[in-house]
């Protein structure tokens, strides 16, 4: 599937970076721009179907990138846009994730970059509307809700952190090298142990585990 | 202690005071403040009636100008007169003229707030002030003095002898009270105290800031520079790798590169963010305090509530109380839980950092000394409770002006 997609991260070299991995797997690159109007600009002009974007950049160096996205999503709610960072807060994660009904939204470390396939997927999946978040603000959601966690087993709790994370149970099954069988059992059980509806609709299940983890 | 001033002697040593010079400075002072109040009054009220007579003429100006700057000379010998009650030092900070010449030196004199601060005291001093002084010398000695001398052969006269004998013994303390109110007023409106104490606490405040922003500038360079250059060269090898295959040895060669760059970056953005949180600057301290606790293996109860973001420096001098107290929290109490609450009272910031750990926190240990100073840099105050057992509490108060 090749995506028209608009990038905008103010580190030419990074962005450069960023523009090789989405041509070499096929997308196209409709705009690279530097800075958070250009963003808001290119991305009223080429209409594209992912946004990718830095949160710090000019013209204030502060979350530029971040407020361009959320007003980008406020314009056009279906816009699928996958933010990277060089750090990870929660409140960065928060702040996206308020946005809308919360489909096609990713949030990364931009080193998750680096490891282009996996890198090459998630943009694939936020362009399809699903919803991914860095295993790392997994993690901290996973920590803060530590009591009633404690009743599932280890397995069980990494296949919530993978599940957070916005992975498919196919997804789950390969990184964790077990059967999709038994990766839908799993899920069975965390689903119920946490009181959260057993639904087929993967996307509905992230948003079900996400706003469990983060009430 | 040996005492500064009348009132100090008056108050440390009650008995003692009475063998001390100090009653007689007092009575010197009064006396001399009588004679300098009247006779301000007479050539000044004098200066202002002539210069009025005479302004038609235009001398009248020179003259009327001669009287503001009398406050001037009215002023310094008040200040000296003040070392009778008060030994320390009372300067005069007159603005130093912008040129040389007349011309210059009475312009600036014009505009300095003190000439007109001092010539407000004289007339206050002129109306008032030495009246108080000769009103307060009737009472404590005219007074008891009279009484004493009635004639004594008067049968109707001798309780007023036992009334002013009395008296006397208080006036050392009347005449001294009144000395050290009035010495007071002098130094509060001509040589106040707390002028150089409060350069020194805009100076340390000032040095706090350019700390601070020093760092956001470290912060600012890592970010833009090295993590930036990093995280690109990883993703260039990221690509590298995908050409050379996965399974052939140069892919397993640069996916062991890759591997370490990556722990690099980690490193690097850790110590970035310790030196800085960005989301400080721009989310404010809330939002710094979520993500701070998010990270903290210790599970942390935030609950911020502010109307209004804080100033910079409060707000980073905040976090960074909060952070120390967590990580103590976390590496020597053996912690189950922690709880941070910062609310906004009028215009004072209130922090509470509140562990169920074993307590036993040193007040003298390097963290918490650091963010002692840096607390009183911004004129704030920080009390640690730690008994042995626990639990332990930090309060931190911090005004936000």
């Amino acid at each position: 599937m090749s995506l028209k997609v608009v990038v905008a991260e103010d580190s030419a070299l990074m962005r450069e970076g960023l523009v090789g991995v989405l041509t070499r797997f096929g997308h196209q690159v409709c705009a690279a721009v530097g800075d958070a109007d250009a963003l808001l600009a290119a991305a009223g002009e080429h209409r594209p179907d992912l946004v990718l974007t830095d949160i710090r950049m000019p013209p204030g160096q502060g979350d530029d990138g971040l407020r361009a996205a959320v007003a980008l999503r406020r314009d056009r709610p279906d816009l699928p846009v996958l933010v990277l960072s060089q750090y990870l807060e929660q409140s960065y994660a928060a702040h996206l994730l308020d946005l809308g009904d919360q489909r096609g939204i990713g949030y990364l470390l931009k080193d998750r970059v680096a490891a282009v396939t996996e890198f090459a997927d998630t943009v694939v999946r936020v362009a399809g509307g699903g919803t991914v978040l860095d295993p790392e603000v997994v993690r901290q959601l996973l920590r803060r809700r530590q009591d009633p966690l404690s009743g599932l087993t280890p397995r069980e709790r990494e296949v919530l952190a993978l599940m957070a994370e916005g992975r498919s149970n196919a997804a789950i099954a390969r990184a964790l090298h077990v059967s999709v069988a038994a990766v839908n059992k799993h899920i069975g059980s965390i689903l119920q142990r946490l009181g959260l509806p057993v639904d087929g609709d993967a996307h509905r299940r992230v948003l079900a585990v996400l706003a469990y983890l983060r009430s | 202690m040996h005492a500064r001033t009348a009132w100090q002697a008056l108050a440390h040593h009650p008995l003692a005071f009475l063998a001390t010079l100090w009653p007689w400075r007092a009575l010197a002072y009064l006396l001399s403040g009588v004679g300098v109040g009247a006779l301000t009054l007479v050539v000044l009220v004098a200066g202002l009636l002539t210069g009025l007579v005479l302004l038609p003429l235009g001398v009248g100006a020179v003259v009327l100008l001669a009287v503001v700057l009398g406050g001037g000379v009215v002023a310094r010998v008040e200040r000296w007169r003040l070392r009778l009650v008060d030994l320390d030092p009372a300067a005069t900070d007159h603005r130093a003229p912008n040129a040389p010449g007349a011309r210059a030196w009475l312009r600036t004199r014009l505009r300095d707030r003190l000439t007109w601060r001092e010539l407000g005291f004289t007339a206050v001093s002129m109306t008032a002030l030495w009246w108080m002084d000769l009103l307060v010398l009737a009472f404590a000695l005219a007074l008891p003095v009279l009484c004493v001398t009635a004639p004594l052969d008067d049968p109707g006269a001798w309780p007023w002898v036992v009334i002013g004998l009395a008296l006397l013994p208080a006036a050392p303390y009347t005449v001294t009270g009144w000395a050290g109110a009035r010495a007071a007023l002098t130094r509060l409106v001509l040589a106040p105290r707390d002028a150089e104490l409060t350069e020194v606490r805009a100076s340390r405040a000032r040095l706090v800031g350019a700390f601070d922003a020093e760092r956001r500038r470290i912060e600012r360079d890592l970010h833009d520079g090295a993590q930036q250059r990093l995280v690109s060269v990883n993703v260039m090898l990221g690509l590298a790798r995908l050409d050379a295959g996965p399974g052939t040895p140069l892919g397993r060669r640069l996916d062991l590169i890759q591997g370490e760059l990556t722990t690099a970056v980690g490193e690097l953005r850790e110590l970035s963010r310790g030196v800085h949180p960005r989301a400080l600057t721009d989310q404010g301290l809330a939002a710094a305090l979520t993500n701070l606790t998010a990270r903290s293996p210790l599970p942390v109860t935030v609950d911020v509530a502010l109307p209004a973001p804080l100033p910079a420096s409060v707000a980073s001098t905040a976090y960074f109380v909060v952070a120390e107290a967590l990580a103590n929290a976390t590496k020597h109490s053996g912690a189950g839980r922690a709880e941070v609450r910062a609310r906004l009272r009028t215009d004072t910031l209130v922090l509470t950092v509140h562990d169920d750990g074993s307590g036993g926190a040193d007040p003298a240990g390097r963290g918490l000394t650091g963010l002692a100073d840096r607390v009183a840099a911004a004129d704030g105050i920080l009390r640690l409770s730690s008994p042995s057992g626990g639990p332990t509490l930090l309060h931190v108060e911090m005004p936000c002006h």
